[in-house]
């Protein structure tokens, strides 16, 4: 892996940014050559999204030829809920970009047949020739996407019930009442994201300096559903500061002393 | 890619590059329209998947629901109360408008005799607005049941009372059909039955040229009063141990899901700004900006008719000849918009949602007028930071641009 420690959350998000910028830009998308992205929601990617659209009303990327695809969104939760995740990338990206809306493809949590939906979302994956670059974020009990402790790391997209933890982590965008909070959610497997050409892990801040520990310096354990990406060819590990502060010493000091290299990945 | 008109769904605009006034905020947000309402974006890109046809820079300019003008007594050389030209008279003022960034109107017909209110009302047909001109949304009829010693310029022979109910008003008024809003006394006997019967029709009930106090206006609310015409004007004055009917801005006994709205004619010359600023302050949400604009309203100054009386206009300002009785005026509601604001430093939002919002609310059509809600009526307006009026659209189309 490659573990980039910038200082700041917002280093974090100009270099995620950049990244994004520099892949979409070296694959030279076109109308037979589509470059499929896999994106988060939630507050660690904001950043990002925020230098993304900066960087498109700037005219230095167009995302007319990218297909998206978002790892997750709840289920029976009203597609126009202020807190859906289709609202959350409309909002925070799509609404500023020129992707076409056929091209922004995000899991349906009121599907009548929930499995078929996620069957069908691993098609469109397939069809669209997988995905070159998935980003994600890390939650503080180490999953990735909704892959909550237990999760198994060839899983593929599916149904999962929310681990308590979650839960209460994301009462606060429900007027705090546990009773409004979602319990179910569609979500990519740790195999469907482990099957993208690139990962990039996205993490920020002191709460989740314990699930980075976990996921880099210990074993690839599925309590920690991030860890199996330590068995994927090419993942970046993203994040500040704060974020290290469980970790050795010599691991920090090492990836910082790489940083030359790092940065060569987004010039 | 997939314009919304490849669909069949109807031609698709984005106002971009705008600041719009939604939600009580004005902010930086895209405006989507399409067959004459205001669409919601998020729908269109995950279901519909479609892009829009039509995209509309709009140089960082504020777009606002349209103006509600809920007091106009005319414009151009043309009276509504009068019984010439009714139709012509409607159609000219309410093409002019547009200029104002009026999208609606209720055409205000004072004290007049029955024989002309039945002539007259059955003309002033509601309609929706257009390229032609602004929408009306039916008659204001303001009088002739409204108390002698607050006529203002009401010619006083005209007024009447309604000894026998609710008889006497239709045997007045005649049809009532086009009317939307009536202004009348409610310390008048029989009131406070007038007053239920007009709401069980639907019509608007408004408190003006009254000398009630504070409890008869309380009890004109109880049975379903929601206006107050022209506030301060036409009325006895606010009084400590009585405060009549201002007191009504801040009275407990109203009730409690009922609001009641009060015109204001903000064109600093019937209202004083320290007046505009205390009404403000007390409730700002019941606040309706009106003109009350008179015949003369877009003509140069000098002597015209208005009803039956003969007034002077110099500037803004009118008074019935020789005398220093106020008659109206002839400031246009945007330049009233412009005025409030300035004097009461209450800022855009509210002094454009005071134009459109509150009038909209009052006659309880905000589901689809005086907002920029998704579902509404396409009925806006591009205003620059001095809230001056650089182009009108009615139903998506534009129907008027500023020439500056």
């Amino acid at each position: 892996m490659r573990l980039i420690i910038q200082d700041t959350y917002d280093e974090v998000s100009v270099w995620a940014a950049k990244y994004v910028l520099k892949k979409i830009l070296e694959h030279k998308p076109s109308e037979e050559n589509y470059f499929t992205l896999g994106l988060p929601t939630g507050s660690t990617p904001l950043g990002m999204y925020k230098k993304l659209i900066e960087f498109h009303k700037a005219g230095k990327v167009s995302f007319k030829y990218v297909k998206t695809f978002n790892m997750d969104e709840y289920v029976d939760l009203a597609r126009d809920h202020p807190e859906s995740y289709h609202s959350f990338m409309w909002e925070n990206f799509f609404k500023h970009i020129d992707i076409q809306p056929e091209n922004a493809h995000l899991l349906d949590g009121n599907a009548k047949d929930l499995e078929k939906e996620c069957r069908e979302f691993e098609d469109k994956i397939k069809a669209a020739g997988g995905i070159r670059l998935f980003v994600g974020g890390i939650g503080p009990d180490g999953h990735i996407a909704f892959n909550e402790p237990g999760s198994s790391l060839v899983s593929r997209t599916r149904v999962k019930t929310l681990a308590r933890e979650t839960i209460l982590a994301n009462a606060r965008f429900f007027d705090n009442d546990l009773k409004k909070v979602p319990t179910q959610a569609l979500t990519v497997g740790v195999g469907t994201v482990m099957d993208a050409d690139e990962v990039m892990i996205l993490i920020t801040g002191a709460h989740k300096a314990l699930a980075l520990h976990k996921a880099i310096e210990e074993g690839v354990n599925h309590m920690w559903t991030v860890s199996a990406f330590q068995q994927h060819p090419h993942t970046i590990f993203l994040c500040d500061e704060d974020a290290t502060m469980e970790l050795r010493v010599r691991t920090v000091k090492y990836f910082k002393g790489l940083m030359q290299v790092h940065n060569k990945l987004i010039d | 890619m997939a314009p919304s008109s490849t669909t069949g769904a109807g031609t698709l605009y984005q106002y971009i590059n705008c600041r719009i006034l939604r939600g009580g905020k004005i902010f930086r947000e895209d405006l989507w329209v399409r067959n004459g309402k205001i669409m919601n974006p998020e729908p269109l890109f995950f279901d519909e998947k479609v892009i829009a046809d039509v995209r509309i820079d709009c140089h960082n300019l504020i777009i606002s629901p349209g103006l509600i003008e809920v007091q106009l007594n005319g414009g151009f050389g043309y009276d509504f109360s009068t019984d010439v030209d009714i139709e012509k008279g409607i159609s000219k003022v309410a093409k002019e408008v547009l200029a104002f960034g009026i999208t609606s109107f209720c055409p205000t017909v004072i004290t007049s005799s029955p024989t002309l209110y039945h002539k007259v009302l059955p003309l002033i047909k509601k309609c929706e607005g257009s390229s032609k001109g602004a929408g009306v949304l039916g008659v204001h009829i303001e009088g002739p049941f409204i108390n002698k010693e607050r006529k203002g310029c009401h010619p006083v022979q005209l007024i009447q009372d309604f000894d026998n109910g609710f008889s006497d008003i239709l045997d007045v008024y005649g049809d009532l059909s086009n009317v939307t809003l009536v202004t009348l006394a409610p310390e008048k006997k029989n009131a406070l039955e007038v007053i239920e019967e007009f709401c069980k029709r639907g019509i608007t009930v408004s408190v003006g040229h009254s000398s009630a106090n504070l409890v008869e206006g309380e009890a004109a609310v109880r049975s379903g009063a929601r206006f107050i015409t022209h506030l301060f004007n036409a009325m006895l004055p606010f009084h400590h141990r009585d405060p009549h009917l201002v007191g009504l801005l801040t009275s407990d006994k109203l009730p409690q899901n009922r609001k009641v709205f009060y015109g204001l004619i903000s064109d600093c010359i019937h209202t004083h700004p320290a007046a505009l600023r205390i009404a403000h302050r007390v409730n700002p949400d019941g606040i309706v900006l009106v003109s009350d604009a008179i015949g003369a309203m877009g003509l140069p100054d000098g002597t015209y008719q208005l009803g039956e009386q003969t007034v002077e206009v110099q500037g803004y300002e009118v008074y019935i000849k020789d005398t220093n009785i106020l008659a109206g005026g002839t400031a246009t509601l945007d330049y009233c918009v412009r005025c409030f604001a300035k004097e009461t430093g209450c800022g855009p939002v509210l002094a454009l949602e005071a134009a459109s919002l509150h009038p909209a609310q009052l006659l309880g059509i905000d589901d689809r007028k005086g907002t920029l809600n998704f579902g509404a009526d396409a009925d806006f307006i591009f205003l620059d930071d001095g809230l001056n009026v650089k182009a009108t659209y009615i139903a998506g189309e534009c129907v008027y641009t500023s020439s500056t």
